[in-house]
């Protein structure tokens, strides 16, 4: 009953998606009367129930997979009785049909919460944006429902399932996904803002400011997303590897890169009223981007590492949404933009400018992005296969992160409006002399390293003195919580370059066979493996090695690399071990045993790896501060002139 | 400066940053991009030393450790023709004998492949499309 149940509110979800979709059609094609006012105050709420229905479809999903339903197709697939709890729950989105419910339920939630939350947009301008997250809903419930229903049932229940893909079978299935698709969906918001602005041509000041919590709190879940990913990708494959150039990560990475330049050009929209029609370009962007990974995730077009079964003929489907959305979101651009009026000009050097500048790099390093996910497809249709990976982008976007981060340097300390170039000069000599001095003392002890990653942690540390700049000489207590925010943000980047730069320059790296009681040095350490013995989990058996290691004359500690098998299905998976220290990670994997006993072992010291994803923490943290901040800033008017 | 103008620049340094990033771009691919091989394409003529990539199956009765204990060594096929692979390292969970392999490497003198890296997928139910390609060509070979 509960999948039946599941699919019947999915079936009204949609209908009050056309509902939507119509009922703002109507109410914009006419400028007054009561009919429409009727109207206006109909559509929130039909955005609410739609919300509300594709939440219990969800919820219903998930029942179905904790009471292990086996005559439901998709559980019987992807599921088994014997799973622990964690897993049958988060097993519902490890699988196309459930990711794509999941994906759907964050749409039919988002476009809920702006009915609920939005107060400050103009009337028509929100009865727009509705209709068109209504009309981006009802293309991907038709997709749910026509090509992956995942509620359809089997005829005869099997005995038990086929269970969850064992690498899914980890803490961060249950985070990273949901998180990553709040972040990735969340930015339809700003893609029906834009829309809605384009129907009313109503681009300005009091726009951006609405649509600025919106994209935050989408970027913020996109960012956490992506953090989580690049950990639970580190520690799960084995290779030691953060970010692999894949186009699954590049898929995640691209609505990152444009919601960052939305991020930053939306507040020059906020400010000071420039930048109107490239803000709203950027927002149809970024969420074509999202709908461009899913496509690239879901119809497995593109060899990935990350990618787990999908049907290429699902493909076809999310290539025409794609086309049908991006295409009417510009051409509706290319109609419009016209007779929107121009915003504010501006000086070359100035906070505007340099937010020009931010994402200028922003869409290149986008562009540059997306010609590497691409160029595989464009040259498979000519009859050459090929892939494009690390060196093709750590080549290109490596150098231009670098200027990137130096215009970052100095882009907060620029004042808005205008300001004068030998003022400039004499703020920004500290962080230059911080990054001289690190790379001369770099350069000094660590000479033989690649000059990317040398330039990198140099960068990294001019950066970080410069990012603490807006507070400088500055009444802490006074300073707004959304000062806060950026220094927080900018500092997380510097962490986190300064981690990648640390990752690619110092880590070392051991592949032995080694007998047990057999000594191995690797970085300051020196490691024994102690012995072999067998595990068991509550669905796999497995092998586990002991290794004692030592750190100079420090205490001994123990580190247990794993090799698990599982029955269902069939899969052998190694389980590395990570032990984290102030200054870095070690990290062991067990392999194969050979004839005479050895075992394969492979270590790798990876020197302040943690600053990668501690600075994405921090950089999703000075959003939430700035996220904060604003609200508490703008919401004040807004109450004063609802009360008065 | 009137709108107008300061339009037209913004649009031609935006021109110019996108001009630049595709002639870097496509400068880079020139030399980064992998190519993939299948075994079949060796004695047409492979490039020696390059970064490429090589997709078969992994022969069923070819995986030998070497006397290092860390150097495995394998034959790639493609049901047809075949090249000998040695790989030092750990290889994936989903590696074995008479599966796929991507193997990512370069070609020796002598037409063996040294493979710095292999990829094999999260799902053993899915194969790289790559593969898939290559391995419909020849037909020859049972699923």
């Amino acid at each position: 009953m509960i999948a039946e149940a599941g699919l019947a509110a999915l079936w009204l979800a949609a209908a009050c998606a056309l509902l939507q979709l119509v009922m703002a059609a109507i109410g914009l094609r006419q400028t007054r009367g009561e009919t429409i006012d009727q109207l206006f105050a109909a559509v929130r709420p039909v955005a609410i129930v739609g919300g509300l229905l594709t939440t219990i479809s969800f919820a219903c999903l998930i029942a179905v997979f904790l009471r292990s339903d086996m005559s439901v197709l998709l559980v019987a697939q992807n599921s088994h009785s014997a799973k622990p709890l964690l897993y049958k729950f988060a097993g519902a989105w490890g699988n196309h049909e459930g990711s794509m419910l999941l994906w759907v339920t964050v749409l039919g939630i988002a476009g809920g919460a702006i009915a609920l939350l939005e107060h400050r947009l103009a009337e028509r301008t929100l009865v727009a944006t509705l209709g068109a997250q209504a009309a981006i809903a009802l293309g991907f419930f038709a997709f749910l429902l026509a090509a992956s229903n995942p509620f359809a049932r089997l005829d005869q229940a099997p005995a038990d399932g086929m269970g969850l893909n064992p690498f899914l079978q980890d803490p961060g299935l249950a985070f990273h996904p949901p998180t990553l698709y709040i972040g990735y969906v969340g930015l339809s918001v700003a893609f029906s803002f834009a829309v809605g602005a384009l129907v009313t041509r109503d681009v300005g000041t009091a726009f951006a400011r609405a649509m600025r919590p919106w994209v935050l709190g989408a970027w913020i879940f996109l960012t956490l997303g992506i953090t989580a990913g690049s950990y639970w990708a580190y520690y799960e494959l084995g290779w030691g590897g953060w970010w692999f150039w894949d186009p699954v990560e590049n898929a995640s990475l691209m609505p990152w890169l444009a919601a960052t330049a939305l991020l930053h050009s939306v507040t020059v929209l906020a400010t000071r009223d420039g930048l109107r029609a490239w803000t709203v370009m950027l927002a149809v962007i970024a969420f074509s981007m999202s709908m461009l990974g899913t496509f690239l995730v879901r119809s497995g077009i593109l060899t990935s590492v990350h990618a787990f079964a999908v049907d290429p003929s699902r493909g076809t489907f999310i290539l025409a949404l794609l086309a049908l959305y991006i295409g009417g979101a510009m051409a509706l651009f290319a109609l419009r933009i016209g007779t929107v009026k121009a915003g504010n000009t501006f000086e070359l050097l100035s906070r505007e400018g340099a937010l020009v500048l931010n994402n200028l790099l922003l869409s290149v390093i986008l562009g540059l992005v997306l010609i590497g996910t691409l160029y595989p497809i464009v040259a498979s249709a000519f009859g050459t296969q090929l892939s494009v990976g690390a060196p093709f982008f750590d080549k290109t976007i490596g150098p231009i992160v670098l200027i990137l981060v130096a215009a970052l340097v100095a882009g907060p300390m620029i004042r808005w409006r205008r300001d004068q170039w030998s003022a400039l000069a004499g703020r920004v000599i500290a962080p230059i002399a911080a990054a001289v001095i690190a790379l001369a003392a770099l350069i000094l002890f660590a000479p033989f390293k690649s000059v990317l990653s040398l330039l990198g942690l140099a960068f990294a540390i001019g950066l970080a003195v410069a990012s603490v700049a807006p507070l400088w000489k500055r009444d802490l207590r006074r300073a707004p919580l959304f000062t806060y925010g950026m220094v927080i943000a900018h500092l997380g980047v510097a962490v986190s370059l300064a981690g990648m730069a640390s990752d690619s320059a110092f880590t070392q790296e051991r592949l032995v066979a080694a007998k047990v009681g057999d000594p191995v040095s690797i970085g300051p350490f020196r490691v024994r493996l102690e012995g072999i013995k067998p595990v068991i989990g509550p669905n796999w058996s497995g092998l586990e090695a002991r290794l004692s290691i030592q750190r100079g004359d420090g205490a001994k500690f123990i580190m247990r690399p794993e090799q698990r098998f599982f029955a269902n299905p069939p899969t052998t998976t190694s389980e590395a071990a990570i032990a984290t220290r102030l200054d870095g990670q070690l990290y062991a994997v067990l392999g194969q045993p050979d004839t005479g006993g050895r075992w394969q072992l492979r270590l790798w010291w990876k020197p302040f790896v943690t600053f990668i994803w501690l600075g994405g923490v921090l950089i999703a943290l000075g959003g939430a501060l700035s996220l904060i901040g604003r609200l508490r800033r703008e919401r004040r008017p807004v109450l004063r002139e609802r009360y008065a | 400066m009137k709108p107008k103008h300061q339009r037209l620049t913004l649009v031609l340094l935006a021109l110019a940053a996108v001009l630049g990033a595709g002639g870097i771009a496509l400068s880079a691919l020139e030399d980064q991009a992998a190519f993939f091989y299948a075994p079949g394409d060796v004695g047409k003529g492979v490039p020696i030393g390059r970064a490429v990539r090589l997709g078969g199956m992994v022969e069923s009765g070819s995986l030998r450790r070497a006397s290092d204990g860390v150097t495995q060594q394998f034959t790639i096929t493609d049901g047809v023709s075949k090249v000998p692979v040695s790989f030092a390292g750990i290889a994936p969970d989903l590696f074995k004998e008479g599966s796929g392999v991507v193997a990512e490497g370069s070609f020796m003198p002598g037409g063996g492949f040294k493979a710095t890296n292999l990829l094999a997928k999260h799902d053993e139910r899915y194969m790289p499309p790559e593969i898939a390609g290559k391995m419909h060509k020849t037909e020859s070979l049972a699923p």
